[in-house]
């Protein structure tokens, strides 16, 4: 039953030059799962989502996504692009367009949405972020949460199959770090299929369905949140565990 | 006075260098003021007034009986109407262009239309008006046409470049530094001068293009070169996020560039771009070489006739004065636009690295 499964990395393996980034990846998410990838930094977690939606090329083994292979092939690359969504640590919201326009623009040019349409579903998304009213402020206007909230939303207007997160409350003030988290547990408990690079524990107890830990470009455990915050099978996800938790 | 005290007299070195200047200034400022205004002559029927005042106060009246000729060169006296139409066309092109509601592709269009309108005035041979060969185009209006369509055409052609020089296939990027260094390579008379002696000795024989077109051609080819590394300089200050986020949203190349990338560089770029322009429009000056007329070499021309021959110094000071006239107000320009986009670009570029700290 391969189409249980919407992304499926097998062997996958990417260097840097001399450096190897990811080795022997094999991963299977099946639809509407949600996936919390830990590890130290450093440890390959950001290399791997960005193979899924090919940020970054895997130089050899399979990714699919979808049922469609990710291969050279730029139309086939931007298809999968427009039904992953992609949440970054630094937002990276186009500073020279409105939130409103952030989240159309996609929409309109990717997938010849009309325009009226487009700003509907827009400030239907903003609403859902909980913040209609920034809807026609510049990014650099918004706080850190909100950026991050106007970021998913540009993300979820494209209606993505799948959503990728990239750290994505890292960059912000402790007291936005919830109101970030608020929506993307949200969006986990609508069915959305996640995965998820974040130190937020917390998060990763309440929303995943697995841990995924990596450490040296590999994944070295992956369990059940219960089972790898109350017995992690690893050292190294032991060692893991108490730098994080320890303080 | 305490603003005196602070920035004019704040230390004895200070003080004497204020001194020095306010003595300077003393002996310089009104015997200039005495001879540009007070003693001026700034009408005379011919140059007999201005011959015998000349040391003593300066003859306007000169750059008031020359006029048409700076303005137009030797273009039909009767049709002077065309190329002053011209001109308004021209400023009015640079109006609209400034002003930021009017960013929308649709100016494109609006360039396209007022350059034609300027074709036609000026060459005429449709719709009842005259033909005038570009011989006798000159003066300012020359200087303004050939600054006007140079970046008209030479923006267009640096953007392309500027992104091949980006380029990942070895070919278009390869071809573009190719260009871009080779142009800026040479001097831009050494430029005209080619386009002007060199280029027919190329042509087939039979074949010719005018000398305006070829120096026309020259000055944007010029142009594009260096517009093209300051449109470069943009794209640079891009962040890699940027592109990233364009990426994952599964925008094509070209939607990218032009709906994500271009529009933020360019904003970036505005203050070297205009800095650009800015001495553009003074190198056309450089066409007195290859015998083209424009604002420069008509003074000169106008210069050489016996009676008004002498009065180089007002000449010169009224050409520096419209020169300046047009590069001091870009110069302003550019500064307004810069404070106004920091309320976008800048700021969010501080936010981010507040945010980082």
């Amino acid at each position: 039953m391969p189409d249980q499964f919407i992304i499926e990395l097998q062997a996958v393996n990417k260097w840097f030059g001399a450096f190897q980034a990811l080795r022997n990846i094999d991963l299977k998410v099946a639809r509407g799962e949600k996936i919390v990838v830990c590890g130290p930094s450093g440890s390959g977690k950001s290399t791997m989502i960005r193979v899924i939606n090919r940020l970054e090329a895997h130089q050899s083994g399979r990714v699919l996504v979808d049922g469609t292979e990710l291969t050279g092939d730029l139309r086939a690359i931007e298809t999968i692009r427009s039904e992953v969504g992609m949440v970054f640590q630094q937002f990276n919201l186009f500073p020279h367009l409105t939130a409103l326009e952030n989240l159309t623009l996609a929409p309109i040019w990717v997938r010849r949405m009309p325009r009226r349409e487009a700003e509907a579903l827009a400030l239907q998304l903003l609403e859902r972020v909980r913040i209609p009213e920034q809807a026609h402020k510049y990014p650099a206007q918004l706080s850190g949460g909100q950026q991050q909230r106007v970021a998913i939303a540009r993300a979820l207007a494209m209606r993505p199959k799948i959503m990728l997160f990239d750290e994505p409350t890292s960059a912000l003030d402790p007291e936005m770090i919830k109101e970030v988290l608020d929506v993307m547990v949200e969006l986990a408990r609508e069915g959305m299929t996640m995965v998820v690079v974040t130190h937020e524990m917390g998060f990763a107890r309440t929303v995943a369905d697995r841990v995924c830990f990596m450490d040296a470009g590999e994944i070295v455990e992956t369990a059940p949140p219960a089972q790898f915050f109350g017995a992690p099978r690893t050292g190294r996800a032991k060692l893991f565990l108490s730098q994080i938790l320890g303080h | 006075m305490s603003w005196l005290r602070a920035n004019l007299f704040s230390s004895w070195p200070n003080a004497i260098v204020t001194l020095l200047a306010l003595w300077l200034l003393w002996r310089v400022l009104p015997p200039f003021v005495d001879w540009a205004f007070l003693d001026a002559i700034w009408s005379a029927p011919d140059s007999k007034a201005c011959r015998a005042a000349k040391g003593e106060g300066a003859c306007w009246a000169f750059i008031a009986e020359k006029h048409r000729f700076i303005l137009f060169g030797t273009y039909p006296y009767e049709e002077h109407w065309r190329p002053a139409l011209c001109i308004l066309v021209m400023l009015a092109l640079y109006a609209v262009s400034a002003l930021r509601r009017f960013w929308r592709p649709r100016l494109v269009l609006f360039w396209l239309a007022g350059l034609a309108a300027v074709g036609v005035l000026m060459w005429g041979g449709v719709f009842g008006l005259g033909y005038v060969e570009n011989e006798r185009w000159g003066g300012l209006m020359l200087t303004l046409l050939l600054a006007t369509f140079g970046i008209a055409f030479a923006f267009p052609l640096a953007i392309p470049l500027a992104l091949g020089r980006r380029s990942q296939l070895p070919v278009v990027r390869g071809f573009c530094v190719g260009y871009i260094e080779l142009i800026r390579g040479v001097p831009l008379i050494s430029l005209l001068f080619m386009a002007s002696v060199m280029l027919p000795l190329f042509l087939p024989a039979g074949v010719t293009i005018d000398k305006l077109l070829r120096a026309q051609i020259a000055m944007i080819l010029f142009a594009a070169a260096y517009l093209a590394e300051v449109v470069r300089g943009g794209l640079q200050a891009i962040p890699h996020g940027q592109v990233e986020a364009a990426d994952a949203l599964g925008l094509s190349y070209w939607k990218k560039t032009a709906l994500v990338v271009l529009p933020q560089a360019l904003r970036i770029a505005i203050p070297p771009l205009v800095n650009t322009f800015i001495a553009f429009f003074k190198d056309t000056s450089l066409v007195l070489i290859i015998g083209l007329f424009d604002l420069l070499t008509s003074i000169k021309v106008s210069l050489q006739e016996p009676a008004w021959a002498g009065f180089g110094v007002e000449a010169y000071i009224f050409a520096s004065l419209v020169y300046f006239v047009f590069c001091f107000t870009m110069s302003r320009y550019s500064q307004g636009l810069e404070r106004d986009l920091s309320g976008q670009l800048r700021l969010g570029a501080k936010a981010g690295a507040l945010r980082d700290a």
